[in-house]
């Protein structure tokens, strides 16, 4: 059957009809359909994990029962599971194990730009990069192959523009292997020093190996074209590359980025004049190139920031730009925004109200760093909001300065990686107040239920953490539930806790406005005979609330109803539609 | 034949993702190689959303660059600005004339352009401008503001015969919705 696939739907596609039996992930853009769609599967085990290193590891011992595993990230993911990523290298697996891994270049939802390759080169571990949904499928059931034969974890790297483009794919059968009998074999996974030592040769011989499989798999391959230019690429760069160029060019396409082959790359450099290498982001290509000997242009003429298009390689190749319209006007941004009626908002006006300095973290609330709430004083990575609110702590008390400080997180990103800096917080007993944004969801991926909602990936009752037990039972003795869309108890627990001189914890609790689960109230509008136009409801920054002939004006196809505004009005302009009237 | 760019553009929560699974499907079904890109993720809240549809025999890039687009399909009346030079000369953009205004304006740090349709007008382009919101109450329901585009834009692609859309929102959309968006389809199609 023909069928118009995400690259992330062909990846599960490709992965289910490869035999997958157990799937445990972490949502991340642009990773996250991948697990969505293989839990449409019901024949197979897919799970949402608390982070990308416990989705790695259940994957781990999934593999070592004997099944075909997988876990799908995104690039910042594989940070947090690069522990038992360079150990399962020396293990190898057991049944196949694929670790997908989804880069974001242009940082469309993320908070850098690292290029994932090199982590297959530095844990020595073989990487496939797709170039259409097409491959998506078929490489996804390739890796698996490559797993088992090479005994290796294998990694699956897409970027943003493979990982949501849509292209055409052919739907095969699904062929899983039976389980490959579990034995214990304490001198492959038991990786203590005695063992990891006899371990660490076979990682390099079966470097070696993969890299003379680079050389004849038909995962790359050399499209013979012009002989002027031989291009070496890769990924949603060689269909740029096929676009821009046409047949002009000779391609070597690689579907292999790790191990790079040797013989393969020498013999395509001899047979044109001038090799040029194109690959978003790093050099990574280009490095392995000059490391064996071959003279290429990459990042001389192409940029080691943002994505490609056809459009920067007929630049790159003196291509005259195609003419288009210009406009003059200058048009205002229209940046993201906190969905109207999202209970962020509160918590957000209720901090920069307060002067409070925040530290925050990752995900919908992020967005609480924009104009005009602007309430935001950093967002580093996963988690990092409450272990660097210690440390900020730390270093004015040690020298004598006094500030208004907090934190704020999500509750799914609390689970991922905020307990462990709560753990600091309550064992080294820092006066810190850690804001927990409890949405019950974890939202800016897109609605993914997690540990604390009490629903597990098919949206069946499963576990749910108590968040007040865990702080109580962590040692916090000053724990708080606020509603944040009552504004006055927000702003009197907020108050109240920043004078605490001891580790406290305010839950912000109210679930996402989006959420199927959630009833909003009707509408709200404006009286147009009180409204002062102050503009004290603008600075909220709701979506639903503009500006318009002198007063405020609600949009009530936007408006939720939520009351923020209402309870903000110094002059009660605002309520319900037959308030107004 | 040569491949024919189309970029859906407006503001994250218009329901651009059902237009261009509706459009994705048709072409698809009619034989064509076909790509479809959009980013999902944090612009989606409200922020400037684009997806690129790209149809022929054989299509490689799957987004469009500057001056590549044969028809732009903008959900509002800025985010047809803000891509119009996306459009290629002699390109067509069809206009929702609904405004929606982004946050610097809403915060009084910018302000909305008032002359967007003159300034597309006096270019080599064609334009298209209609009420889509009025069209879409006038078919039951003001969410049906994409599927009115969508018809619109079905009716310049006339290689594809209407009936293939018919069945495309049939098979796609919820039953209970299936009415509603059909008379929105015919209200942007039929519109003279």
């Amino acid at each position: 059957m023909r069928k118009l696939m995400i690259g992330n739907e062909a990846v599960a596609r490709g992965l289910w009809e490869g035999g997958v039996q157990v799937v445990s992930s972490y949502p991340g853009t642009p990773s996250t359909e991948i697990t969505e769609f293989l839990s449409e599967n019901r024949d197979i085990y897919t799970e949402w994990a608390p982070n990308e290193k416990v989705a790695t590891e259940v994957a781990f011992g999934a593999s070592l029962s004997g099944v075909r595993s997988a876990t799908c990230m995104k690039h910042v993911g594989l940070n947090v599971a690069a522990d038992p990523l360079f150990t399962l290298s020396y293990t190898g697996v057991n049944g196949g194990m694929v670790i997908c891994v989804a880069d974001d270049p242009a940082m469309h939802s993320s908070q850098n730009e690292q290029d994932s390759r090199h982590y297959a080169k530095a844990a020595k571990i073989p990487m496939l990069e797709p170039s259409d949904s097409a491959e998506c499928l078929a490489f996804a059931k390739e890796a698996f192959a490559i797993s088992e034969s090479f005994d290796t974890p294998v990694l699956f790297r897409l970027c943003t523009r493979i990982a949501h483009s849509q292209s055409v794919v052919e739907l095969g059968e699904r062929v899983a292997p039976d389980p490959i009998p579990y034995e214990r074999k304490g001198e492959k996974f038991i990786m203590m020093p005695g063992n990891a030592k006899k371990r660490h040769p076979f990682v390099e011989e079966r470097l070696q190996k993969l890299t003379a499989f680079a050389e004849t798999s038909p995962l790359n391959r050399i499209e013979a074209g012009g002989k002027h230019v031989g291009v070496i690429t890769s990924g949603t760069c060689y269909q740029y590359v096929r676009e821009a160029l046409g047949n002009e060019v000779s391609v070597l396409k690689l579907g292999m980025v790790w191990p790079l082959p040797v013989d393969l790359i020498k013999t395509f450099a001899a047979s044109v004049e001038r090799v040029v290498v194109i690959e978003e982001l790093d050099g990574f290509i280009e490095d392995h190139c000059r490391n064996i000997g071959v003279k290429v242009d990459g990042k001389s003429i192409f940029p080691p920031i943002g994505e490609y298009s056809q459009s920067v390689i007929a630049a790159a190749f003196g291509i005259e730009a195609k003419p288009h319209v210009l406009i003059e006007d200058p048009i205002p941004a229209r940046p993201p925004m906190m969905c109207a009626g999202c209970p962020h908002r509160g918590t957000f006006y209720t901090l920069k109200k307060n002067g409070v300095t925040v530290l925050g973290d990752i995900g919908c609330y992020t967005l609480g760093a924009q104009p005009p709430l602007a309430a935001l004083d950093s967002t580093l990575c996963m988690g990092a909001s409450v272990s660097g609110l210690h440390g900020f702590n730390r270093g004015l008390a040690e020298t004598g300065r006094k500030m208004k400080t907090a934190c704020v997180i999500g509750d799914s990103t609390f689970v991922h990686s905020g307990m462990t800096g709560l753990a600091d917080i309550a064992y080294n007993g820092s006066a810190s107040l850690v804001i927990v944004l409890d949405n019950s969801i974890t939202g800016m991926t897109g609605h993914q239920e997690n540990p604390t909602t009490g629903y597990n990936i098919h949206g069946d009752p499963a576990g749910k953490i108590d968040l007040e037990a865990l702080c109580r039972a962590m040692g916090f003795r000053r724990i708080r539930v606020v509603d944040p869309y009552d504004l006055a108890a927000t702003d009197a627990a907020i108050k109240e806790e920043l004078e605490a001189d001891e580790p406290s914890v305010v839950i912000s609790r109210r679930p996402c406005v989006l959420l199927k689960r959630v009833k909003t109230d009707p509408p709200l509008s404006v009286d147009t005979a009180l409204c002062r136009s102050c503009k004290k409801c603008l600075s909220l920054g709701c979506p639903a609330i503009s500006f318009r002939d002198g007063h405020a004006v609600i949009n009530d196809t936007l408006c939720t109803g939520c009351g923020v505004c209402a309870g903000l009005c110094p002059f009660h302009a605002i309520g319900g539609k037959e308030a107004a009237q | 034949m040569k491949t024919v760019n189309i970029m859906i553009v407006g503001v994250g929560g218009q329901g651009s993702l059902l237009a261009s699974k509706l459009l994705g499907k048709v072409l698809v079904d009619a034989g064509y190689d076909v790509k479809v890109s959009e980013v999902h993720g944090m612009s989606q809240r409200g922020g400037s959303v684009v997806t690129y549809v790209r149809y022929g025999d054989k299509v490689a890039s799957p987004i469009i660059d500057l001056g590549e687009s044969d028809y732009i399909l903008s959900f509002e009346k800025l985010e047809a600005a803000r891509y119009a030079e996306y459009l290629s000369p002699r390109g067509k953009i069809i206009v929702n004339t609904q405004e929606i205004d982004p946050m610097p304006v809403i915060v009084g740090r910018a302000v909305y352009p008032s002359h967007i349709l003159n300034e597309l007008e006096s270019k080599d382009v064609t334009v298209d401008a209609i009420d889509a919101l009025s069209l879409a109450e006038k078919a039951g329901t003001a969410k049906a503001v994409n599927v009115v585009l969508l018809g619109r834009l079905a009716r310049s692609l006339s290689e594809v015969p209407r009936e293939s859309w018919l069945e495309a929102i049939r098979s796609s959309v919820k039953p209970k919705f299936v009415e509603v968006n059909l008379r929105a389809f015919d209200l942007g199609y039929s519109l003279d």
